[in-house]
């Protein structure tokens, strides 16, 4: 193996740091996370990732029946930013069945079901259609900024809608633990998150995309996304999701588990969100930019850092920063 | 596995300097831009306010873009229909492209509207001393592509094949292909082996050039085609079974031994929400 140092003393190739994260029963080899709507549409691709080094799989959004979703342009980007409008396109539960049903028979990291609906009732349906293939987290996705058009405000912007779909999922969910995607954009995601774990959420991912943003092309003067808004991912959007991490794990004093999400390109990125409350960290966008690999890269990094600064243990990284705070 | 350092991932709109009528069915366009493309590589084209399709570059010099396009879609319909002067948006290039090595022998099948990389391919090719026998093949001559150019080059045979016998040999631009590696691949003749086979044309035509590369053992590489969105390994529309590859990263052009790993190759595709279609 070629051997490089980077920054450092420490080498990689020396490190042997376990990364292991236990939530809620299930034991996830490092806390790296496919995030949802990257790579997710057959058991092949999530198999394929799995290689890449991630600790677990999460679906794309799953319907109850067939959604089209967008026509393309759907995602753009440059170096820190992108932007998409997919709107969430899926065969539907029957077609989810035979991936995830494929996937199951070897599989080898934890599979978390993200799953969408236009209505309350409709999560109930396509909660009950998924828990029978016992994925090991539902990863409930109130908070798409790009189906507005179609449904409406997400029900991740008001906290009775947040609480209702929660309630239902959970109805339907029998073991399998039940985590809420919030939005980032709304006054008080902290009240938000409060209002789903007081109608028992297991834990929440926290954050789906920023915004809507729009860009436009000079010559044409046309947005590029054929749906002129999408939701913003990529490195900018990573000091938001810190904040609403944080504020999530303040409001829930640190009981729930926390998937963070959003801008993490490197271990020192994954670190800080850990820092902010986060126990899982979702990587999407710089799959694009550094490589299927780049869950085993960021575990690297994360291995590297900590053993340089004398942390032997990465849960403890956890919530890291309330402690301090909490001491001042 | 990175994605290319020099692509765009963000459409920038160039126009269209030229259009030809190829055949009665495809249209070539040169855009006032390079992007860099590499033989093999494709595009994904912007149509504002329509849709966005990825598209094979069919030449790009460094200083133009060309693509080569059948109207099959509401898209490429509606891309037909543009003018010189008209905008369009490219962003790219992505996926792999062909590689050779100086001096080799190669040989270039290309099916249908696939002349136009294959052209671009030979093109950049023969620079590096090689030596090409190239077999074009369609329906009937009518659909013949890019037969003046490629036969323009130095060091390229052509070699025609028509469905109705119209023009060259009557059958399948493979049969050819067969007819060619008995004699260049039998050690007893003296006719110089063939190193590689590239292919670019319809999937079924790939998958016979596939399976006769693999009985004569010659090493190959194929241009393959599902449906795209993001371009860059993001979306997930274009991976195949089993391997989970995705065609815009790791493809779009596979080598031979990739390709007869992939079940779905010669099978089945997937559709825009990844259900399965059978070929």
């Amino acid at each position: 193996m070629r051997r490089f140092c980077i920054k450092q003393h420490v080498e990689y190739t020396q490190i042997t740091m376990n990364l292991e994260q236990t939530i809620h029963g299930v034991t996830f080899k490092n806390p790296m996370v496919l995030a949802s709507g990257i790579m997710g549409i057959t058991a092949s691709s999530w198999d394929f990732v799995v290689q890449g080094g991630v600790g677990g799989i999460t679906t794309k959004s799953l319907w109850l029946t067939e959604h089209m979703g967008h026509k393309c342009p759907t995602i753009i980007s440059t170096e820190n930013w992108m932007l998409n409008a997919v709107g969430l396109p899926d065969a539907g539960v029957e077609k989810a069945q035979q991936e995830i049903g494929a996937f199951m028979k070897n599989k080898t990291v934890p599979l978390i079901a993200n799953i969408v609906a236009g209505s309350i009732e409709d999560f109930g349906k396509t909660a009950e259609g998924i828990a029978k293939l016992n994925p090991n987290f539902f990863e409930v996705n109130i908070s798409c900024p790009n189906v507005e058009d179609e449904f409406g405000k997400p029900f991740a912007c008001s906290a009775p809608d947040a609480a209702a779909v929660t309630k239902l999922v959970k109805k339907v969910s029998g073991k399998i633990p039940v985590f809420i995607k919030l939005s980032p954009n709304v006054d008080n995601i902290g009240a938000i998150a409060l209002a789903c774990a007081e109608e028992g959420a297991d834990g929440f991912t926290v954050i789906n995309t920023v915004g809507p943003g729009m860009a436009i092309d000079l010559r044409s003067r046309m947005p590029i996304l054929h749906n002129k808004v999408g939701g913003l991912s990529g490195k900018a959007i990573k000091p938001i999701a810190v904040r609403c991490i944080a504020d999530v794990y303040k409001a829930t004093e640190g009981k729930l588990p926390i998937i963070g999400t959003g801008g993490v390109y490197t271990g020192e990125d994954a670190l800080e969100l850990m820092l902010a409350g986060a126990s899982l960290i979702g990587v999407g966008t710089a799959v694009a930019d550094r490589g299927i690999d780049v869950f085993r890269k960021i575990c690297s990094e994360m291995q590297l850092w900590c053993t340089n600064e004398g942390v032997t243990e990465v849960s403890d990284m956890i919530g890291g920063m309330h402690r301090v705070t909490s001491n001042q | 596995m990175s994605s290319i350092s020099l692509q765009s991932s963000l459409p920038k709109t160039y126009r269209i300097i030229d259009i030809t009528q190829e055949t009665e069915n495809v249209r070539m366009y040169t855009f006032d831009g390079s992007l860099g493309a590499k033989p093999g590589q494709f595009l994904m084209v912007w149509l504002p306010g329509v849709d966005e399709k990825p598209f094979s570059v069919a030449y790009d010099d460094g200083a133009h873009t060309r693509i080569a396009f059948f109207a099959v879609g509401p898209m490429s319909e509606a891309l037909a229909n543009c003018s010189v002067g008209d905008l369009v948006g490219l962003r790219g290039p992505f996926g792999t492209s062909y590689e050779w090595e100086p001096g080799q022998h190669l040989a270039l099948v290309a099916g249908g509207y696939g002349a136009a990389p294959m052209f671009f391919v030979a093109s950049e090719a023969v620079q590096h001393g090689t030596t090409i026998d190239v077999i074009v093949g369609a329906r009937g001559k009518e659909h013949l592509l890019f037969l003046d150019q490629l036969e323009s080059l130095p060091n390229v045979a052509l070699h025609v094949a028509t469905n109705d016998g119209s023009q060259g040999f009557e059958g399948y631009n493979v049969t050819v292909l067969e007819k060619m590696l008995e004699v260049t691949q039998d050690t007893k003749t003296d006719d110089p082996a063939i190193d590689q086979v590239f292919a670019c044309g319809p999937e079924i035509m790939l998958k016979a050039t596939l399976d006769l590369c693999n009985k004569f053992g010659v090493p190959c590489q194929l241009s393959l085609e599902r449906y795209m969105k993001c371009g860059y390994g993001i979306c997930g529309n274009c991976v195949m079974d089993p391997l989970g590859v995705r065609m815009c990263v790791e493809g779009p052009v596979v080598k031979g031994e990739i390709a007869s790993k992939l079940d779905e190759f010669g099978k089945y595709h997937r559709d825009s929400v990844g259900r399965k279609h059978d070929f």
